[in-house]
């Protein structure tokens, strides 16, 4: 579990992003009284979201809690069905067209990086602008190399992703998904496999993305992270949205007895 | 008094407690038997065959052989050496491994693929044929097809026709022959050009995709230019081409092409029987790749059938191709099923006939078990150098 940061720390703490501005901007995501079943079990219920673009959410909550589950539904990785989600004004339903048009400005990120073993690190970034959005290699390769130094390992292009550590994997993931540019990032646990020296450079990464502007929204239990970055805090369980609120109120004064229940449970170490 | 050596190493052990001096003697023994039990095999044969007046060598190679044989790729009548069964048989059983290896794995990849479909009835479908044909005996499947199948279709004279130059009954599947006329030479050489343009428009397309990322619809252009090319050269020679049409002659036919039931039969048994393992092995290298991989490629924005090229088959293929050999193997190998139907393979033609003919057992089953070693180490090789390509770099 990352520190948790006191109000002085984050106060002048010079690698916080400015507050993002998004009290004009349009909707990007809007989920409307969405619902999912695995065969019996009901999954997700009723969840109502809207995110503005260049918003920062941040979903904890305990496991099982289905909170992977939906944000891997905004990418159409899993199905739902009732309810609608729409994103950059298009909305989910089985057209393999739009599901496709959705997953080229969504950016993910894995809990296990998945990257694809077989292909160097410059191969993995520049598979998808290559085949999808077919820009020349040359000007595909350049801006990997690009992004590659923005996450911090430039050097390593030419290797193949078992060669390096896992945080170093996670960057290359994140570089690979930022090669789409796409419009919102999503991150599934990013840092939970991680071991705990390594959890740090993968954040600043993210913390680093959070002040250019991107829309992000992340599954994770870095609650330092969470008041740092995000705009909003989403607590889930039980399939539902129990509280959301921005970081400061949620971590100083929950409303819910669930979420009290939570925090008190991770804050206590 | 006595001067003492200081020895640092502690004791070693008694010699026969000692591991290394144990297994060199183990060692010594194994060899010693070998070379005994070579030694009496070699002595043994050798006496025995000087006392029944067996000759030895290979000189009966070119003595005449004397017996027909239904079907060779090359030109043969019993007038003929026994070195030149031996190669008809060569040719006929490496035809049929050919045949049944390109059929196999084409319908097992087909199979594998299918048995992993999300449509219920298909992926049914390909797991009953699985069961069903791994599960039965080679043996009884190549009978099933030679007898059963093709041996109750009709005699010559009620053979089943199409257009009066196809003609199928129980001798076998008889097809027009082409035999090409003067000026031919224009279709080949179109044939030939057509090649060298497509692989020159796989590289142009290859270097504009680079430099340009636009993908070039490069196999179906290239498929274009294959039929076209020759086809145009074929019109502008004059259509130098004459087809012989088989023709019932007395109670057979006679002309064009044969395809006899026993080699029908056969390849069909193996393909059928080779694919099925070979679809549980496409279908167990598929489910080798982690779901991450199609969900990060999903994520990506890359669509299914790409993803399949891109991700999944290359990561399949190391852990296909090392049992792939093995199948491989197994089906040039069980080709020699052949005998049971009469179908003119190596084992039929050399280990059998021949072999009765001559008496000479040694030499003849030592050429035979020579060759399908040959063959084997043949695949292995260049399995081995694909499977080398193929593998992932891990550090």
């Amino acid at each position: 579990m990352g520190t948790i940061m006191t109000e002085q720390t984050q106060a002048t703490d010079p690698k916080k992003p400015v507050p993002s501005q998004t009290e004009n901007k349009p909707d990007i995501i809007r989920v409307e009284g969405m619902n999912k079943w695995y065969g019996d079990f009901h999954v997700l219920k009723d969840l109502n979201l809207n995110v503005r673009q260049g918003e920062r959410i941040v979903i904890c909550g305990p496991s099982g809690s289905g909170k992977s589950t939906f944000i891997r539904c905004i990418n159409r990785l899993e199905e739902h069905q009732q309810g609608k989600i729409i994103v950059d004004n298009i909305e989910l339903t089985d057209d393999i067209r739009n599901i496709d048009t959705v997953r080229r400005e969504v950016g993910m990120v894995f809990q296990h990086f998945n990257l694809f073993p077989h292909l160097t690190v410059l191969e993995n970034c520049c598979l998808s602008p290559i085949w999808v959005r077919k820009t020349p290699r040359k000007a595909a390769e350049e801006a990997a190399m690009e992004y590659l130094e923005r996450v911090k390992i430039p050097d390593q292009a030419n290797k193949f992703p078992g060669q390096l550590s896992g945080g170093q994997q996670q960057r290359v993931a994140i570089a690979r998904a930022l090669c789409m540019k796409p419009k919102i990032m999503l991150f599934d646990e990013p840092t939970s496999a991680l071991d705990p020296e390594m959890i740090k450079e993968v954040l600043d990464v993210m913390i680093e993305l959070a002040g250019s502007g991107m829309t992000m929204i992340c599954v994770t239990h870095e609650m330092g992270f969470a008041k740092t970055v995000a705009d909003r805090v989403i607590f889930m369980d039980g399939g539902e949205i129990v509280e959301e609120a921005p970081p400061h109120e949620f971590f100083t004064n929950p409303q819910e007895p669930r979420t009290q229940k939570f925090l008190e449970q991770i804050l206590q170490h | 008094m006595k001067k003492q050596t200081v020895d640092s190493r502690p004791a070693g052990p008694k010699p026969w407690y000692d591991p290394r001096i144990r297994s060199i003697f183990f060692q010594f023994i194994a060899i010693a038997l070998v070379f005994w039990g070579g030694w009496t095999l070699v002595d043994n044969t050798l006496s025995n065959m000087e006392s029944r007046g067996i000759s030895t060598g290979f000189g009966f190679l070119d003595e005449t052989a004397g017996f027909g044989i239904i079907m060779s790729l090359v030109p043969y009548d019993a007038t003929m050496t026994y070195g030149r069964t031996f190669l008809v048989g060569l040719m006929n059983t490496l035809l049929v491994s050919a045949m049944g290896i390109v059929a196999a794995t084409i319908l097992g990849f087909i199979i594998g693929v299918a048995r992993l479909s999300s449509n219920w009835l298909v992926a049914k479908l390909a797991l009953v044929y699985i069961e069903v044909i791994r599960n039965i005996p080679l043996l009884l499947q190549i009978f099933f097809w030679y007898f059963a199948v093709l041996g109750s279709l009709p005699s010559p004279r009620q053979s089943v026709e199409v257009a009066d130059s196809f003609f199928l009954n129980n001798r076998g599947l008889y097809l027009p022959e082409p035999m090409p006329q003067e000026g031919f030479g224009l279709v080949w050489g179109a044939v030939i050009a057509a090649i060298v343009v497509v692989i020159g428009l796989r590289a142009w397309a290859k270097k504009r995709q680079l430099a340009t990322g636009q993908i070039f619809p490069t196999f179906k252009v290239g498929v274009a230019i294959l039929v076209i090319l020759p086809t145009v050269g074929y019109l502008a020679a004059g259509a130098p081409l004459e087809w012989e049409f088989p023709a019932l002659k007395g109670f057979n036919f006679g002309g064009g092409i044969t395809i006899i039931p026993e080699l029908a039969a056969l390849w069909i048994a193996l393909s059928l029987y080779t694919a099925s393992f070979i679809a549980e092995i496409v279908r167990s290298g598929i489910l080798s790749v982690s779901k991450g991989q199609t969900e990060a490629a999903k994520a990506l924005g890359i669509p299914n059938s790409l993803t399949l090229r891109l991700v999944v088959i290359p990561q399949a293929m190391r852990v296909i191709i090392p049992p792939l050999t093995s199948q491989y193997l197994n089906l040039t190998k069980n080709s020699s099923l052949a005998t049971a139907i009469g179908y003119p393979d190596l084992v039929a033609v050399f280990m059998g006939t021949t072999l009765n003919q001559t008496g000479q057992a040694v030499e003849v089953v030592a050429i035979t078990m020579a060759v399908y070693l040959t063959i084997s180490l043949a695949i292995s090789l260049f399995m081995n150098i694909y499977n080398r390509a193929a593998a992932i770099k891990e550090r």
